[in-house]
Parts: structure tokens; sequence; C-alpha cells
């Protein structure tokens, strides 16, 4: 009331100012910062106990500017709140090591979840949350605005505009919650060129460019060797395929990363030609441009793909065939993380996936003991949007077998669900069971000292399990002890499998709230490789024609 | 480990006698002999896996029981295969066993 002290209500503009000042000098031309002044341009733009985001994801990595960030001088540069999508390289963590930061949000940690897990023990680093993707983002536009933003692309120009084209991945998120917030946008790009292919990042977002020594890291994740691909894979697709895909005619989904699913797609030109799914399923995608994908494409099976990001080797095929994918008047595709994960969560009718443990109630999760590894994207391609007012065939059907929904809102409304389903082998590798009384994600709490338990998909979202011995129909059970009972059925010879009571089971079958691959008119012992319509990586590159271009890994011949 | 299985009304296989898989990782192989066992499904197994021994005996028996297999010889030599690969395996060699010699190709 009636203070002398004026508001001042542009100090996020006045920092940033000053800070941008202070590395004038640093600047050769345009916003072109040298590498080797890289780490004094982050000393000089980034203050203690600062949010910073470092890009980065499953696939492109900002990894020159990480190390970079570790380089800075601790005393100038410390407390600082890492909020980025992934840590995966060593460097996220060596800034925690070197005091350089003190906290982290994320979403997903690979190689680095075991050193993660022991930061967080020994206290080196102060753990928020764990995200999902799009959660993270969506901080980025609340409480976790970064302050600074150390991204990638694959061009610059002089003036800033950046290219980053095929893995554009999350790069526009990012930009525009810290350009738009009064923050600092440094690119680290592959080349600094005269004129780029197309702009997919406008110059008046970025402040500093970054030309680094090498290529960006990145990732070929998404590609599976149909050579790896075993029987039992193929069983579990064709049961997939018959029992859920043409079950419900399930026309938009998005599929997870594991071998299960890569057979699924190799079985769509083959058995799926056979059981006449082609137009009825499998038409949109939100997906990497999966190789194991191809035949799919090539047979006429898929109408359109929209990706999280591109995939090495797959450039060419997906410049030719612009009537799936998604691709720019440069000619080439433009991912979008969140875009993708947006399309997923609201535009999907199912999510299929693998997780390593499923409990006796049907929740499931991958993380263990002493790993802190988060879930990327799962839980938002894996959940039910509640938000959805759309109707399809599929989620209307898969809604109208859910009828513990009228509980909560009533007989008269209808209303849909997703397709939530995992599937796997009811033992994994060195004879693990998938099947587990409790979830290792307790101990996890326990260890790391986390709210709750890191649960990828909950049983109230999982709607089926596909394993070798069947298929559990879960959205259509009547409560909990039903579900579990489904659950006992499919588990095979794990310690919940065999807890099963055979009349229980031969209830549920006569229901259909559970199928044995023999109720599905399945021949178990056609079930092997060569139905695959491609077998190995060399078949891939004959069906697209030689415009796939595997990576030197994968080329074994 | 050896097992012996007998089921009602069993049947032996259309063979002489059949072999089927390779021992790789994850994996097993499986020789099927036409034998006069009384009726009885016997059952050698050869695995580096301690401990399973109740779960080979399952898989095992729901197998036989399945196809009422009898004066049948059976030799496994596994390689850390899963129980869903056992009887995968099994059903294949089964199949394989019983493909008419000269009508059978395919």
């Amino acid at each position: 009331m009636g203070s002398d002290v004026k508001r001042v209500w542009n100090s996020l503009e006045l920092d940033t100012e000053q800070r941008l000042k202070s590395v004038a000098h640093l600047v050769k031309e345009g916003k072109v910062v040298a590498a080797e002044d890289a780490v004094a341009l982050l000393e000089g733009v980034i203050r203690p106990g600062d949010k910073v985001c470092i890009e980065g994801d499953n696939q492109k990595q900002a990894d020159f500017l990480a190390e970079c960030l570790c380089q800075v001088d601790p005393e100038k540069v410390y407390d600082l709140h890492m909020v980025q999508s992934v840590v995966s390289l060593s460097t996220h963590l060596d800034v925690f090591e070197k005091g350089v930061a003190k906290k982290l949000d994320y979403s997903f940690s690979g190689p680095q979840a075991g050193r993660l897990a022991e930061f967080v023990r020994d206290g080196k680093l102060q753990l928020g949350a764990i995200h999902t993707y799009l959660e993270l983002f969506a901080r980025y536009f609340g409480d976790l605005v970064p302050r600074v933003a150390l991204v990638v692309g694959y061009q610059a120009d002089k003036k800033g505009n950046l290219y980053t084209g095929f893995n554009t991945e999350e790069t526009p998120m990012i930009a525009e919650a810290v350009a738009f917030k009064q923050g600092i946008v440094v690119a680290q790009v592959n080349e600094v060129v005269d004129e780029l292919p197309r702009v997919d990042i406008p110059a008046d977002w970025v402040d500093f460019v970054v030309e680094a020594p090498k290529p960006f890291y990145i990732e070929p994740l998404f590609t599976r060797d149909p050579g790896l691909i075993t029987d039992v894979q193929v069983l579990m697709a064709m049961m997939a395929l018959k029992g859920v895909y043409a079950e419900y005619g399930v026309q938009s989904l998005n599929h997870g990363i594991g071998f299960a699913t890569a057979a699924i797609e190799l079985l769509l030109p083959t058995y799926g030609e056979e059981l006449d799914l082609k137009g009825k399923v499998c038409s949109y995608f939100a997906l990497n441009p999966h190789p194991t994908l191809i035949p799919a494409i090539e047979s006429g099976f898929v109408k359109s793909i929209h990706s999280f990001g591109g995939e090495l080797g797959m450039e060419k095929y997906v410049q030719a065939r612009s009537d799936v994918f998604f691709i720019g008047p440069d000619g080439t595709m433009r991912s979008n993380r969140a875009n993708c994960q947006v399309a997923g969560l609201y535009a999907m009718d199912m999510f299929i996936g693998g997780t390593l443990q499923i409990d006796k109630y049907g929740n499931s999760s991958t993380a263990t003991a002493n790993r802190i590894a988060g879930f990327g994207g799962a839980p938002n391609m894996g959940c039910d949007a509640k938000g959805r007012r759309h109707s399809s065939g599929a989620w209307l059907k898969c809604g109208q077998e859910y009828t513990v929904q009228q509980g909560e809102i009533g007989p008269a409304l209808t209303r849909g669900k997703k397709l939530v389903v995992q599937m796997v082998e009811t033992f994994g590798e060195k004879m693990v069971p998938a099947f587990v009384e409790e979830l290792d994600a307790f101990k996890l709490q326990e260890n790391a000292n986390l709210d709750i338990p890191p649960v990828m998909i909950y049983s109230d979202d999982l709607t089926h399990i596909i394993t070798e011995e069947g298929i559990a129909y879960m959205n259509r059970c009547a409560n909990l002890q039903e579900k579990m009972a489904a659950i006992r059925a499919v588990a095979g010879y794990t310690e919940i499998g065999l807890q099963e009571n055979p009349n229980e089971t031969k209830a549920l079958r006569e229901k259909g709230v559970v199928k044995t691959p023999q109720d599905l008119g399945i021949d178990v012992s056609k079930a092997n490789r060569s139905m695959l319509a491609a077998k190995n990586v060399r078949d891939l590159v004959e069906w697209s024609g030689g415009l796939y271009n595997p990576p030197a890994r994968f080329r074994n011949w | 480990m050896n097992f012996e299985f007998k089921v009602e009304n069993p049947k032996s296989i259309a063979k002489d006698w059949s072999h089927l898989g390779v021992v790789g990782s994850g994996d097993m192989e499986v020789l099927m002999e036409k034998q006069d066992l009384d009726g009885a499904a016997k059952v050698k197994v050869v695995t580096p896996v301690v401990g399973f021994d109740k779960v080979w005996n399952m898989v095992l028996e729901k197998f036989v029981q399945e196809s009422s297999l009898g004066d049948v010889y059976l030799e496994i030599n596994d390689n850390n295969a899963t129980p869903i690969v056992v009887s995968l395996r099994l059903r294949q060699a089964l199949a394989e066993a019983n493909k008419c010699e000269v009508g059978g190709v395919n």
C-alpha cells in the first residue's frame, strides 16, 4: 500500500540483457561463437541456481555442450537445477560430481540408470521427479521453465536460424519455452552454412550458435534385426493380430520398441494378409521410422506415420514415401517428440509394448531395485486419456466391454477406452519371471527415497496382457479378483501362474476373458520364423528397393 | 534327468525317428524315437540349468497329455530354453515326426 519501491516487471529481461552483454566479445559473426569459446560462453550466460536444460533424448544428444558444461568453473557456476528429458551420457551425471549441478528433474535414463541411483543414494544429486516426456515438457511451461537451454541441430546459418530436420524431436518445445520467457538458447550444430534447407527454429529464438568439433551423437535405437526374432515372438505376434488387432479393428496405434512388436510389423504382410486385415487395421501410427515396418508400408497397410524422432538409415526411404510420413517443403521429414506424444495420447486407439515385470494385480514396471531408469513416453502412450471426446470403433468396443466404468458414471452414458496392451513372455532372459508377487519398483522407491514407486502402467489403464500362454482381456473383468485370476491364467510356470485354479481358468475361457492360442484357432506348431515378411536386415533393404541404408553394425552380409 | 508319463489310449509317432532344433543359447534340440515302451513316453533331459526339475515335469507332462503320446522315447538337449520354447519345440517336433513321408512335402 503506497510503497515507494517501484516494482520491476521485466527483471528476467534485464538479467538476460546483462548476461548477453557479458559474453558479447565471444561472438564472431552474427550469433556464431567458436567451439573453443563455448566453455567461457556457458560461464557467462549461466548463473548459480539456474534451471538449465540440456537437450537430448533416446536419440540425438547435445553432447558437445554437455561436455562444455562439465568444464565450467564450479566456483562461478554451481547449484544448477537440471531439467532435461534424459540422463544418458556420462557428462549428464559428471556435472553433479563436479558440483556444477545439484538437482535433477528428468524423464528417462538408459545406460546411466545404475550410476544415477548411486548418486541419489550418496546424496550427490537431489532428485525432483521422474516424469513422462510430455509431463516434463508441460512443466517447461509451468514451474520448471529453463533459464538457459543447450539445444542441438544439424545446421545453422550465421543469423541463428536452425535446421533440425529429420531429428527435430524436442528442440521446438524447449526453444519456445525458453525464448518466450526471456531465457537464453545456445545451439550446437554440425555445421554453420550460408543457406539452410528449411528453418525449423527461427533465429530470434536462438541466442548463440556453436559449430561442434564433431557431429552430434545419435543412436539407432529403433532398429530391430529380424534375424533375432524368435519363434515364440512370432507366436505372440500371431495371437496379438488375431486376438486384438482383428478383434477390435485397431486402426490407429503406437508400437513399443521391442522384438515382439517388430514381429507384429513383419507379420502384417503375411499372417495379416491371410486374416484379410489390410485396410482394417494399422492405418495410422504414432511411431519412429521403424525399419521393420517397411514391408507393411510397401504392402499397402499403412496410410500415415508421425514420428517422435528419426532413425539412422531411414532418411532416404522416408523421404521417398511422402504420402506416409510428415515431410517438409525441403523434402525431408520433420519429427516432433511433443506433437507425436500428443498424437499417441489422444489420437491413437492402442498402445502395445513390453515390460520387465507385471505384478499379480496387473501393474507393470521396468524399474529394478538399483537402477533409476524412468519410462520416457510409455506412460503417456500406455494410458487412457480421460479428456478424449472423439470416438472410433476400437475405442468404443473396448469401452463397451469395460463394464466397470458404469459403476463410476452410471449406466446411461457410452464411453470408450483406449487399448493398452502389454506383451511379455512369462520368463525373460536367464529364466527371470515376468510375473511377480511385488514389483521391484517398491524396492527402488525405498532405495532412492521416492514418494511413489515408479510404475510404468497402472492396472486400471491396462486392458490386455499377451503372453505365449494366451491373452487376458483385462477390460472384460468385473473386478480386481477376476483380473487377478485372468493374470494367473496367462502367467505360465511363474510362481504367479502356478497359483492358477484350473476351474477358474476354464470359466474365464468360457466367458472369453482369457483366450489360449487354441481358443484363437492358432496352431502353435506353425508359429515359426518362416512367417516373417523379412528374415534379416538385408531383406528389409530389398523391400525398400535399396532406399533403406542400415548402420554398419546391422550390415552382416 | 529322466521322466516317464503314461496316458490313456496312447498314440506313437508316424516316423521311426525325428529330430528338431539346435542347441543354441536359449534353445534346445529334441530327438523323438518310436520304441515299444509298454505305452509309456520316456524323456531324458540333458540341461546345464539346475533347480527346475518340477517345471520340466509340468511342461513335459502337459505336452504328453495334450498329444496323448506313448511308445516314444524323447531325448532333449537343452541350453537354457524357457518353458515356452520347450513346449513350442516339442509341438514342432511332433508335427515333424507325424508328417507323412510321401505326401508331406511343403
